[in-house]
């Protein structure tokens, strides 16, 4: 099977997922099973296409899927602060940050190996089926609330806000992140940056 | 939609994201898969917060869970090309020398 049919296959495989979850959704939950069928399946298949590509500027803007579906996910959670700092961060900084990285290093096309991934995804799935068991039992003994005695969903970015701030919750953590971001940063250049002995020494004219 | 769902859809990003770690032999797809694996916690703290008291503690932990993302990305990606400089390869297992 030459490449493009490979291709062909995948993506519209992908595209009958995403539509079958979508309808599952709309029928078994309403309009908010199918926004939760949209934005999961969107998040799953973004993740899929990133391991299938074999370019790495394919993979990293199919990332921009699984992090706007996250977005979508948080919304559909009721933290509409948090979806905004995850477009914001995610899709603006780090999958920028990504980018950059694949523009600095060469291209490796031959990398990708559809058996070593099935092989890798079958060992995963096993180890993951033996704690199945255990986060299943640990998910009975959740303290979870039936959907009718939740609290309503209201906005929440003056609350986190004052949650940053106020000297009883948060604001030692929120300065520490300032902090280490600040150390991060600096390091980061400090650590990419090349050596003056890298510099071959100007020709004199 | 339940609890049960949001943890569902976790739980395959994190397997996705461990797979690509695995799986790839290139230093981005490490990232890539760091990521997924990230995004998989928050989804996971957002949701059970959500469904719980009604506190805000989840969404302050997948704040800063998202802050040192950000961080971990910067340094990453440092040090990406530091190793590409010195050894001339992106691929994870040619890193195998202390000093050069």
């Amino acid at each position: 099977m030459s490449i493009l049919h490979q291709q062909r296959a995948f993506y519209g495989l992908l595209t009958l997922a995403i539509l079958t979850s979508v309808g599952y959704g709309l029928v078994s939950h309403g309009a908010e099973g199918m926004a939760f069928g949209f934005f999961s399946s969107f998040t799953i298949a973004g993740s899929l296409m990133c391991i299938w590509e074999r370019s790495v500027v394919r993979s990293a803007f199919s990332l921009m899927a699984t992090f706007m579906g996250v977005a979508g996910l948080f919304l559909l959670l009721g933290s509409d602060f948090l979806a905004m700092a995850q477009i914001l961060i995610y899709v603006g900084g780090i999958l920028a940050l990504i980018l950059f990285g694949v523009m600095l290093t060469p291209p490796d096309l031959g990398e990708r190996s559809l058996p070593r991934i099935g092989g890798t995804l079958v060992l995963v799935l096993g180890g993951a089926s033996l704690v199945w068991k255990h986060v299943m039992d640990a998910t009975e003994s959740l303290a979870v609330l039936p959907v009718e005695e939740l609290t309503p969903m209201t906005s929440q970015d003056q609350s986190v806000g004052l949650a940053f701030l106020h000297p009883e919750q948060y604001v030692v953590a929120f300065e520490l992140a300032a902090f280490l971001l600040t150390v991060a940063l600096v390091a980061a250049v400090y650590i990419a940056r090349r050596r003056t002995a890298d510099f071959e020494p100007e020709e004199a004219a | 939609m339940g609890v049960e769902a949001y943890m569902g859809v976790a739980g395959v990003l994190f397997v996705l994201g461990i797979v690509c770690i695995i799986s790839r032999r290139n230093i981005l797809y490490v990232l890539m898969g760091i990521e997924m694996i990230l995004n998989a916690a928050n989804i996971n703290f957002v949701a059970i917060n959500r469904f719980g008291n009604g506190g805000l503690e989840g969404r302050m932990f997948a704040i800063f869970v998202i802050i040192l993302a950000a961080a971990e990305a910067a340094i990453a990606l440092a040090i990406v090309l530091n190793v590409f400089h010195l050894f001339q390869s992106i691929r994870p297992s040619d890193a195998d020398m202390l000093r050069d």
